[in-house]
């Protein structure tokens, strides 16, 4: 293994790693406010429950979250340093407000953790609002520095060295907007429905569980819009890409000939040598319409660019499909769900619908992975795209594969230790029926009076 | 004063804030590994009670620092990542092992057996990252972090020797004994960390000299020697921090703990600016000054103008942190019955 594929080996395993955690720790904090909003409204102690438990969750993940991310900012010097020194002042701003959006959500994720008996519920309740707006933030800001990377601005490139530099232009580059929105609806998405999944499943077995119902219904609300406006997004990425990034669009549609009326291709094996996708469904015109809403537009394809630039076309166009395809399911079963709940159903007793809420647990945090993936290895060989190539970014320092595997083994230590602890706390959610009326934290089930 | 300077001062007050704040918390993860004697189940509690709503916010700090540091400074940060490699990636194991040991420790802790397993690995972290962290700041401070480095140079020369030296080394400990020293100080809600307190802080005596030895030592750290002997703010420096000391310690014997922390908190960011002044106008001795490795104008003026809208953030919300859990009386009476033991 060469110093360069570690070096890339241990950053995408850095990020892979730590975007599960920074999805879960920007949408599960507007759960568990959800969730603590209406105990304070119908002193309902089930939803303090509900908010108890998955702050505590929120915590754990935090945590990994938090330390994981510091990781990346120290190897983006570690292993990158010549683009740093390149991309510092040019794109450091976003990096220096998410530092302050991340200081604001730890201080008030403390308060809200340990504050429960020490603040009144109307402070304690806006400290859980400040978490999730400031976790938001710090996730767009981050989103736009990788923004910047694809579609950079705010600079002249003269010799080699940025002159004329402008950081809010830089800011401002076109990535940034459909790139952020794309990542916070994802977040939500992947989030809510990873979370609705497990109490679905739970549901299967026990559908008058009262915990379970409610557990469902807030994380329906959080997770279920977001997934339907993602298509949506996913268009408006795709329309920068077409304009924007062409090679990373070519790409992730495998297409090789720049042409009018540019086919849609569905699944398929692209043939890098050949030149062609085997195995695919082409939806006439289907990419001319998708990328500039005109069925005749020229698309440009993989020979826009010398060969050399190209991205692994394969990779790319599989990771684009997987997120496509797993989207549009988390879509569809959120107009499902949406629909029946709509029409007055009781959602836990719609074995079905349960059914397909669970399979789509796991499928927002794939499509997240996916998702990364093609906006990473699609921009390759380039670090800054037409700007700087990776290869020339990386540390001069030997012996890579040392790190990469050393960070990689911690990850996964760190993976399932997590995971063993979540899933112990959730087989430790109440059993309580609908039928026994309000209960207690705990367990206990008690009148409405005790629980105010 | 250049705006390279003021942010320059910026990351070094924010280097001083996660020293004296998150320093503590891996001080008190030392103490906790140190834990004994008939309170060793009271000891583990009061330390773990007092880092748990904070840690997080304080670790910030450091991640503060290094974005500040990035943006401004970005050939000081692409030269760290190079020479320093390897222990800033153990630095990195660390901070990673620690934080979430701890978190599975108080939110995962299921039996006993478990518990002691987090606990122990909470408190081992704990006390190998100060050492480490210590060691970085002694091979930036001894002038090692030099460069350019030819492409290839032999991997010892070029990656290890800069940082693996008695000098790095008695920096390292002197780190780990000022956190375990901060850590005593602010835990003195029980008599058992009055005793370590007073002991860590002669102990802090000791490893101050160690360090100012090995300076001369070898290739040592001439220039920090020299500012820290010779400059004409070394003396009132020295006078400074030897009265915060005296006080710490005095403080600490008639249990005035109040007046304890303030001066042990003000001995040790005295130290640090004392190595700061001491190489001024180099960010990396032996050749990298603050301003020669600066980014433009701009990115230095936009930067500053973020840091005091932050700040203005950022500061209500530390303190309401701070008000919310290290005042004695809950600020609020309980807004819902304790939970049942479950």
């Amino acid at each position: 293994m060469s110093d360069l594929l570690a070096a890339r080996s241990q950053m995408g395993v850095s990020l892979a790693f730590h975007i599960i955690f920074a999805v879960a720790g920007i949408a599960m904090p507007v759960m568990m406010v959800v969730a603590e909003h209406r105990w304070q409204v119908t002193g309902h102690a089930i939803y303090l429950d509900l908010a108890k438990r998955w702050s505590k969750g929120t915590a754990i993940l935090f945590a990994v979250g938090a330390v994981s991310g510091t990781v990346l900012s120290f190897e983006l010097g570690l292993l990158w340093p010549e683009f740093m020194r390149f991309a510092g002042p040019i794109i450091g701003m976003p990096f220096s407000l998410e530092g302050f959006a991340f200081f604001t959500e730890a201080i008030f994720l403390g308060i809200y953790l340990y504050g429960w008996d020490r603040i009144p519920p109307r402070a304690h309740l806006a400290a859980g609002g400040i978490v999730a707006l400031s976790g938001a933030a710090s996730g767009v800001f981050v989103v736009i520095a990788n923004a910047w990377m694809n579609a950079p601005t705010g600079f002249e490139l003269v010799q080699g060295q940025a002159v004329n530099v402008d950081p809010l232009a830089a800011m401002a580059n076109p990535a940034a907007l459909p790139q952020a929105l794309h990542m916070t609806l994802a977040a939500y998405a992947a989030t809510g429905f990873a979370v609705a999944g497990i109490h679905a499943l739970l549901l299967l077995k026990d559908p008058a569980n009262a915990f379970h119902r409610r557990a469902l219904a807030v994380a329906l609300i959080v997770g279920a819009p977001a997934a339907v406006l993602q298509p949506i997004s996913g268009d408006l990425s795709a329309r920068h890409l077409a304009r924007h990034q062409p090679v990373k669009l070519a790409a992730a549609e495998a297409l090789f000939q720049t042409q009018a009326g540019a086919p849609l291709t569905l699944g398929g094996w692209p043939d890098v040598d050949r030149r062609e996708t085997r195995f695919a469904i082409d939806i006439p015109a289907g990419l001319s319409l998708l990328a500039f809403h005109d069925p005749g537009a020229v698309v440009k394809g993989l020979d826009a660019a010398p060969r050399d630039e190209w991205p692994n076309v394969p990779a790319v166009h599989l990771a684009f499909q997987l997120m496509v395809a797993l989207g549009s399911y988390l879509a569809l079963i959120a107009l499902w769900a949406g629909w029946r709940a709509w029409r007055g159903a009781d959602l836990a007793h719609d074995r079905w619908l349960l059914r397909a809420i669970v399979l789509a647990a796991p499928m927002g945090f794939i499509a997240v992975e996916a998702g990364w993936m093609v906006t990473e290895l699609g921009r390759q060989p380039w670090v800054i795209y037409g700007v700087l190539k990776t290869a020339d970014s990386v540390t001069p320092m030997p012996g890579l594969i040392v790190p990469f595997l050393t960070f990689t083994l911690l990850y996964c230590f760190l993976g399932a230790i997590v995971v063993w602890l979540l899933y112990r706390q959730i087989l430790r959610s109440p059993e309580i029926p609908e039928w026994r009326g309000f209960y207690m934290p705990g367990g206990g089930s008690r009148e409405r009076g005790d629980a105010a | 004063m250049s705006l390279a300077d003021l942010l320059a001062v910026v990351i070094f007050a924010t280097l001083n804030a996660y020293a004296v704040l998150a320093g503590a918390d891996f001080g008190g993860g030392v103490w906790a590994l140190l834990a004994g004697g008939p309170r060793k189940q009271r000891q583990g509690e009061l330390i773990a009670h007092a880092i748990g709503p904070v840690w997080e916010a304080n670790h910030v700090w450091l991640i503060l620092a290094i974005v500040l540091l990035f943006t401004g400074f970005p050939a000081a940060f692409a030269r760290l990542g190079i020479v320093l490699h390897i222990p800033l990636s153990l630095v990195l194991i660390g901070i990673v092992l620690r934080g979430s040991a701890f978190t599975f420790w108080r939110y995962g802790g299921d039996t006993d057996a478990e518990q002691r397993h987090w606990g122990v690995t909470f408190a081992v972290a704990s006390l190998i990252t100060p050492v480490l962290l210590g060691v970085t700041v002694g091979a930036i401070a001894s002038g090692a972090v030099s460069g350019p480095r030819a492409p290839g140079p032999a991997f010892f020369t070029g990656y290890v020797a800069p940082w693996l030296t008695p000098f790095a080394l008695s920096v390292g400990v002197f780190a780990l004994v000022a956190f375990a020293f901060l850590a005593a100080v602010y835990l003195t809600l029980q008599e058992d960390f009055r005793r370590r307190a007073l002991g860590a802080g002669v102990a802090l005596f000791g490893a101050a000299l160690l360090v100012l030895a090995l300076s001369g030592v070898g290739a040592g750290a001439p220039r920090v020697r020299a500012g820290l002997i010779f400059a004409p703010w070394a003396a009132p420096l020295h006078l400074l921090a030897g009265v915060a000391a005296v006080v710490a310690l005095a403080a600490l014997w008639r249990r005035r703990y109040g007046a304890a922390r303030i001066a042990a908190a003000c001995q040790v960011s005295l130290i640090l600016w004392g190595w700061g002044l001491s190489q001024y106008p180099y960010i990396l001795p032996p050749d990298l000054t603050v301003a020669g490795a600066a980014a433009p104008a701009v990115t230095l003026r936009l930067v500053l103008g973020a840091l005091a809208l932050g700040a203005v953030v950022l500061l209500p919300s530390l303190y309401y942190l701070f008000r919310v859990f290290k005042s004695r009386t809950p600020v609020a009476p309980p807004t819902m019955p304790p939970a049942r033991p479950r």
